[in-house]
């Protein structure tokens, strides 16, 4: 019958020649390949005493940026919740009070944040639905840990921090969204 | 009876009516948006110009085309009329106009707005504008006034669309807010920050096309794709007690009244489902509502998203579709 896949292969049982039947040449071409290797640049690294460079869309650790002023960015619009698709974001929106401006850009905040990083397939999505530019997946691993609770990560653990900046130029700078 | 042709579509409709609700009685793509006309509000239309037409025919007796793109909300029909809406060209320019004048002034802050997903001018910028502002000056802003502690009042949002001054006008006995100044300095206010308490006032809440005003008892509550809208009804002495109530799990964070595709509040019974305030506000509690059942979304709306529930594709009902 036809192959309908077309994938199939004939198996051919013809005879060696003298040459292939004493395998030496065979053996000798193998073994030159292998010297080649053995004096070329390693492909591996030494991990962990070297790392690789991650590249610059890499998509791990999530972080709330701020503005320039320190005010955090995001308005808890609920966007990324639902661009989700594995639903492991939630939030609670808050009302800014008078007095609380240097802390938050907007009328209204994200009094809680929290994604369950067990959930989280680490597709970017929430990052691409933001409209505030308040939310980036980074370069930084999800550290292991024993407890399922200690993986939903809280305000506490995403939001950056003041004085110590998370860097994300480098993803702002490639594809559409930095050439806008 | 007069015959008119919308779109190509033939239709006999009552003398009198007007191309917008002609279209309607249609149905489906031909039908042009509408921000400021609201069927059940009598007076209105007419200011937005968001449903401007080209009558290619003015009628069987006089077939020349009308000069102008007219507005199909306040233009009635004749015999014989030829009307395009979206198999013509200039509509489309003229309406993508429309809407960048309407969101010349308006803040975009739908991040922050409660009406965001269930907003007719995210509708109206999704379908008919453009992609970037050409705006360059300072946005008009408005200072922030309290107008009572049930209605959130966001003049900034506002694009005068006159309906909740027609509302509190039809339907309640006294209306305490009105247009305030002329012009480009126009704004929805209430004299001298007088509280709005009527027993009806919630509904210019349902009326409004923008997030200008929203429910002060939902503020930030929530996000409506995150909510499951539910048909509800209670025995309520004052208004017809017909609801729709968006729960959140077994909660009800805000009762709004039911509403049809166009955005209208649906006639029951022969008369407009307004809702009183004590039903808008007051009843947030699952046991004083009978709770009916979920209530027919667009699936292509927001609201629908992530709640994975299966339409049934047999199921014509399409009325209620909001």
């Amino acid at each position: 019958m036809e192959s309908l896949s077309n994938r199939k292969k004939e198996v051919s049982n013809k005879e060696m020649t003298f040459l292939e039947s004493i395998y030496l040449p065979a053996v000798f071409s193998g073994m030159s390949k292998t010297l080649k290797h053995a004096f070329r640049k390693p492909v591996t690294i030494r991990y962990p005493d070297e790392q690789r460079e991650f590249a610059p869309v890499y998509r791990g650790m999530h972080v709330l940026k701020r503005d320039e002023q320190g005010r955090e960015n995001c308005t808890a619009c609920g966007l990324c919740a639902v661009a989700c698709p594995a639903e492991a974001i939630t939030m609670t929106a808050a009302e800014r009070k008078k007095g609380e401006e240097h802390l938050y850009r907007e009328e209204k905040y994200a009094s809680s944040y929290e994604i369950n990083m067990l959930r989280c397939i680490f597709c970017g999505l929430c990052e691409e639905a933001c409209p505030k530019e308040a939310v980036f997946l980074t370069d930084r691993i999800v550290p292991t840990n024993f407890e399922r609770d200690t993986f939903v990560y809280g305000k506490d653990k995403l939001v950056e921090d003041v004085d110590n900046r998370v860097d994300i130029t480098k993803r702002q700078n490639t594809g559409k969204r930095g050439n806008k | 009876m007069v015959k008119v042709t919308i779109d190509g579509v033939e239709i006999e409709v009552e003398e009198g009516t007007t191309i917008l609700n002609a279209a309607r009685q249609v149905g489906g793509d031909i039908v042009p948006p509408a921000m400021c006309y609201y069927s059940k509000l009598e007076g209105s239309g007419g200011k937005c110009r968001t449903c401007l037409v080209e009558v290619a025919a003015g009628s069987e007796k006089d077939p020349r085309p009308m000069p102008k793109l007219v507005a199909s909300c306040s233009t009635q029909v004749q015999h014989g009329m030829i009307v395009k809406n979206a198999s013509s060209e200039r509509v489309k320019t003229g309406r993508a106009g429309v809407t960048e004048f309407l969101l010349a002034n308006h803040p975009l802050d739908c991040p922050i707005c409660d009406q965001a997903g269930e907003c007719h001018l995210q509708d109206l910028g999704f379908e008919h504008g453009k992609e970037a502002t050409r705006y360059r000056e300072e946005r008009r802003t408005f200072d922030p006034i309290d107008i009572g502690d049930k209605i959130k009042l966001h003049m900034n949002r506002c694009i005068l669309c006159y309906r909740c001054v027609y509302t509190a006008n039809q339907i309640t006995d006294q209306r305490v807010h009105g247009v305030m100044h002329r012009g480009s300095h126009a704004e929805i206010s209430t004299y001298i920050e007088k509280a709005i308490d009527n027993d009806f006032s919630g509904n210019v809440i349902d009326v409004c096309p923008v997030g200008a005003l929203t429910d002060k008892t939902f503020r930030f509550k929530s996000r409506v794709w995150f909510l499951k809208p539910m048909d509800a009804h209670r025995d309520c002495p004052t208004c017809s007690g017909k609801a729709v109530v968006w729960m959140f799990g077994n909660e009800i964070y805000r009762v709004t009244a039911r509403k049809d595709k166009y955005g209208e509040i649906e006639t029951i019974d022969g008369k407009t489902a307004w809702i009183c305030n004590t039903c808008r506000f007051e009843t947030k509690e699952v046991d004083k509502w009978n709770v009916e059942g979920p209530r027919l979304i667009n699936r292509h709306s927001v609201i629908s998203q992530n709640h994975y529930t299966l339409q049934n594709p047999l199921n014509n009902n399409t009325k209620n579709i909001q």
